[in-house]
């Protein structure tokens, strides 16, 4: 579903991505784990379009179709989703006008019809409910004065609402407490799908007891240096990364 | 720095040589007297024509009817300023009174159409004790025209006074507020917006005179300038001797979203009292790229989210205007022009 062959992608003059291979397979999480530095937030960003973070050879394409000539709201009209390791604050556009907005400009771009502002309200009680969020905070300006854990809900909302087909999430457990890590991981649970892919990026393995991965990579200096099955993921725990970094190599 | 304009006379527009022009040159785009605009007829209406109210209008400086007003009881009063008019001037000066603890409801406008046609006004307002004014000024005007606007607004104590100001500019427009403020017991807000593109400029000057015990005067003004425009605050609050337990606030914060674009702002603060709390800011910056880019990521288009993001600075000066009426002509007004 998801074909990444090569990829190199620079930060300025900065390469940071050296030849990165990935396949992700309809209905598969995937968990991208890798020391700091190793490149795993510049992966999703890459994926995702965001301006500065330019590929400089190589290709991605996702459902038979190249993303990398695409704008970022464009990739999101094809289902690509990133959830933000830290998401941005936007002050002065309250969260449903923001949520609602999106999706209707996703639909807009697949000439789909638009959401009825009750149809939209309906889905919305619905979805906070099931993450234990107070509807109240929706009316708020995104994420403005909102708690790390609160953020991080507020990811998955937007993911349970937008309903994409490729989900990035980065460093999602970051700034969580056990029980948010266990609502936001059964919020992701319950988007597993056969016509979805999932790529978890993250440092630990901890989000991984939640959310199980059905094939673990590790990234390393730019590219994937290893990949087995979730036992890599404890394996990589117990020993650390110190044998992928370069001095080690 | 109140300069009165007078187009019959070239030698009373000033240059940026006057200091209070620096940024707002009049001379160097008008050097003679204007020829003077022809008489037209304008049906009643304008932008706050919903609202209802009292109209008093002039149609290129001329009065269509009264051209002066006395507000009592609870008010609500449309004044135009509408011209029609290529390439001439025209001038015009209303003179509002309020009786006391009445409540008006001052919804200004000036609607231009033609082209390159020079405005001047002034208005006199005077708030007594007990009385309660809202002003909303809406300026929509053609790229070429210049236009000057004068207002001095009087209040003693105990009067309330809210004025906003919202435009998208002209070729060279200014508007200045001339405010003596009662003292104790008297609530002074003073906010503008400016949302210009193209050639546009706009000048929002203020002066706020702290003549009083315990005035409280809060100021807020936004604005955003694409492409070439050009906006430019000035404000000034003087606190005079004995006008102690002043409590003063003033903001002005821009984007500049045209690389040629630019924001004159210059806050001034006098102070010639004790136990007196003033304070200024004053920010420039542009759009946040990171919030930028994160709604492009769910799905919002580049153009459509910097509208959207713009709108949400913006909204903050429409937020505080207190009436849902107007409120909500000035939203619509604003969203259509971003």
């Amino acid at each position: 579903m998801l074909k990444i062959n090569n990829l190199h992608v620079s930060v300025g003059d900065k390469p940071i991505l050296k030849g990165l291979t990935l396949d992700v397979p309809a209905g598969e999480v995937h968990a991208i784990m890798g020391p700091n530095g190793a490149g795993k937030s510049t992966l999703g960003y890459a994926l995702s379009g965001r301006p500065g973070y330019e590929a400089t050879e190589g290709a991605v394409d996702w459902r038979g179709e190249s993303l990398l000539d695409l704008e970022p709201a464009e990739r999101a009209a094809k289902g690509v989703f990133l959830s933000f390791q830290y998401p941005i604050e936007i002050p002065g556009v309250p969260a449903l006008t923001f949520v609602r907005t999106a999706l209707n400009a996703q639909k807009r771009a697949r000439g789909e019809e638009e959401v009825s502002a009750p149809a939209f309200l309906k889905q919305v009680k619905a979805a906070s409910a099931a993450l234990k969020m107070d509807f109240d905070m929706l009316k708020r300006p995104l994420n403005v004065g909102f708690s790390g854990g609160e953020k991080k809900r507020m990811e998955i909302l937007q993911m349970a609402l937008l309903e994409p087909s490729l989900l990035i999430l980065d460093e999602t457990d970051s700034g969580l407490d056990i029980d948010a890590l266990r609502i936001v991981s059964e919020g992701v649970n319950a988007l597993r799908s056969p016509d979805r892919a999932m790529l978890v990026i993250t440092h630990y393995q901890r989000l991984l007891d939640y959310i199980k991965p059905d094939r673990v990579h590790v990234l390393a200096a730019g590219r994937i240096v290893a990949s087995g099955g979730p036992e890599l993921a404890h394996q990589l725990e117990a020993e650390g990364y110190d044998k992928y970094l370069p001095q080690a190599a | 720095m109140s300069t009165a304009v007078d187009l019959r006379d070239p030698s009373t527009f000033p240059s940026r040589r006057v200091e209070a022009w620096k940024y707002t040159d009049l001379a160097r785009v008008l050097r003679e007297t204007p020829p003077p605009s022809p008489t037209v007829e304008t049906a009643p209406g304008g932008p706050f024509a919903a609202l209802g109210g009292e109209e008093i209008a002039f149609a290129n400086g001329r009065a269509v009817g009264a051209d002066a007003f006395v507000a009592s009881g609870e008010q609500t009063l449309r004044l135009r300023f509408v011209s029609d008019a290529t390439g001439t001037g025209h001038s015009a000066s209303v003179r509002i009174a309020v009786k006391p603890g009445a409540k008006l409801t001052l919804l200004e406008s000036h609607e231009g159409a033609g082209a390159g046609y020079v405005a001047s006004y002034r208005i006199d307002l005077d708030i007594p004790a007990g009385a309660e004014v809202t002003r909303v000024v809406l300026i929509d005007e053609p790229a070429d025209a210049i236009s000057v606007s004068v207002a001095h607004v009087k209040t003693v104590p105990g009067a309330v006074y809210r004025q906003t100001t919202i435009t998208s500019g002209a070729r060279l427009q200014r508007q200045e507020t001339h405010l003596a403020h009662g003292g104790e017991g008297t609530e002074v807000t003073l906010d503008g917006l400016y949302a210009l593109s193209g050639e546009r400029h706009t000048d929002l000057t203020s002066v706020v005179r702290h003549g009083g015990l315990n005035g409280v005067t809060s100021q807020l003004t936004k604005g955003v300038v694409r492409d070439t425009a050009r906006g430019v605050f000035q404000g000034k609050i003087v606190v005079e001797r004995g006008a102690d337990g002043t409590d003063a606030r003033m903001g002005h914060h821009a984007l500049i979203l045209g690389e040629r674009a630019e924001v004159d702002a210059k806050p001034e603060l006098e102070i010639y009292a004790d136990d007196v709390q003033c304070a200024h800011g004053n920010t420039v910056g542009n759009l946040d790229e990171s919030a930028l880019f994160y709604m492009q990521q769910r799905g919002i288009p580049a153009d459509e989210a910097r509208a959207l993001l713009t709108q949400a600075f913006l909204i903050e000066v429409v937020d505080r205007i207190a009436h849902d009426g107007e409120r909500e002509v000035v939203r619509e007004w604003l969203t259509a022009r971003l």
